[in-house]
């Protein structure tokens, strides 16, 4: 335990546990490096690219036409806010990277805007990350990250992309946007991985 | 363990109060004593931590507000209607008091004094915070990049560091944008930001200045969307969202 701040109470802990260092919120903060992205839906495209080059591509209609799935999950931001049993529908990554044939070990996400980040790819695997371009019943609005994010809800949502535009499979990991900048490579909520070093 | 810092790694250290000034009825700056505090840069924040005698711990990020003077670094702290930790640091926390701080964190929303570009500083409420550090940290370097600064705040008795930002100052311009009150004879009514606040306070999209907006999201998006469509480049448009 950490000094005591005299006189310091709190309020009473939740019912539910949360990661380390985070509190509930009920609204839906929103967190971006700069402004928001506008992406017309006919010009909306989304590719995975494997370490070799081959590139496999989603017009928004054929995105569309993938089988979705709902989601409910708990979301941890690093900037301390966790919001729980949040509804999504989105397409699972298992379903995109399916005829995908590679070797890496890596991903880094592009979004519309220029942000990066990047994860293992075993983190995007095994029903464990979607695009999501619906949110609690409707349409992912864009300061949320629509028309499409990613969602990875067991890491820091951060790795979550809003506006994202594709996935590069890499052999090497490559730092994405805020991993250059002082935060952690993985960022893992529950092992309170916010910055580098932790 | 805090006050062992590690090379490399973001570790708590135990914080001092040694001055606090009252900024406005809700918002105090805290001045505490960091013993080993590597310095900042303008736009960075810190994560304070407090823990309760029961072992409750709570979290929270702040706005570094100034460059820092050797071991002392500022925050300042707007005080939340229905908030956890903001009400104990702007009310409960005393001169010799100490709580866990960590940093500086956040390489993005920065100014170096070395950019030569001019700088358009656009802040709601309390968002003003890191952009008076980029203010300040001009001043302490002695340059003369150009600085507008557009401040959005209710009324004349919430704009934090009145005082000094009503001195003049070569080469910053001020401009107010009230949102509830406004002060005697002011030309404009009331209102929320818009395109002409934008415009008229910012520099042109072909100076290519270095714009910050800093505020709560739907002022931040707001203003953020008024840039790019003013011809901005929104790579040129970095942007801190306070909660909500």
């Amino acid at each position: 335990m950490g000094i005591v701040s005299p006189g310091f109470h709190g309020r009473r802990r939740p019912a539910v546990e949360l990661p380390p260092g985070q509190y509930l919120t009920e609204d839906f903060p929103v967190l971006s490096a700069g402004p928001t992205p506008r992406v017309p839906l006919d010009r909306w495209r989304f590719t995975v690219t494997t370490e070799t080059g081959e590139e496999h591509g989603w017009s928004w209609r054929e995105f569309q036409a993938l089988p979705a799935e709902s989601v409910t999950t708990d979301i941890h931001c690093v900037t301390k806010w966790s919001k729980l049993g949040t509804h999504w529908r989105g397409v699972s990554l298992d379903t995109l990277l399916s005829d995908v044939d590679t070797a890496a070990d890596f991903a880094v996400v592009h979004s519309y805007g220029g942000y990066t980040t990047n994860l293992p790819l075993e983190d995007l695997l095994d029903g464990r990350a979607w695009l999501a371009h619906r949110y609690e019943g409707e349409d992912l609005t864009p300061e949320h990250g629509g028309p499409v994010r990613l969602l990875v809800p067991h890491l820091y949502f951060w790795k979550s992309a809003k506006w994202v535009r594709g996935i590069r499979l890499v052999l090497e990991d490559e730092p994405g946007f805020w991993e250059t900048l002082g935060y952690h490579e993985y960022g893992d909520p529950w092992r309170e991985q916010r910055y580098q070093g932790d | 363990m805090a006050g062992t810092a590690v090379p490399g790694r973001l570790t708590w250290r135990v914080a001092t109060l040694v001055d606090a000034v009252e900024e406005t009825p809700t918002a105090r700056t805290l001045v505490l004593e960091v013993p080993g505090w590597p310095g900042h840069l303008a736009g960075q924040h810190v994560d304070v931590r407090l823990t309760a005698e029961d072992g409750y711990r709570a979290q929270r990020s702040y706005s570094l507000a100034a460059p820092a003077k050797g071991d002392l670094v500022r925050i300042t702290v707007q005080e939340l209607a229905d908030g956890e930790v903001s009400p104990y640091l702007v009310r409960g926390l005393s001169i010799g008091d100490p709580v866990e701080l960590r940093g500086p964190v956040g390489g993005w929303f920065v100014w170096r004094p070395t950019d030569p570009s001019p700088v358009l500083l656009v802040a709601g409420g309390s968002g003003v915070v890191p952009l008076v550090a980029m203010v300040r940290a001009r001043r302490e370097a002695g340059v003369r990049t150009p600085f507008r600064l557009v401040y959005s705040v209710r009324s004349p008795g919430d704009r934090l560091y009145a005082d000094e930002l009503n001195r003049p100052e070569p080469g910053l311009d001020i401009s107010y944008v009230y949102t509830r009150t406004t002060p005697e004879g002011w030309p404009a009514p009331p209102h929320r930001i818009g395109v002409p606040d934008v415009n008229s306070g910012g520099w042109p999209a072909e100076f290519e200045p270095a714009c910050f907006v800093c505020g709560p999201t739907g002022f931040v998006e707001k203003v953020a969307d008024i840039l790019v469509a003013l011809g901005h480049d929104p790579r040129r448009v970095r942007t801190e969202r306070f909660g909500g």
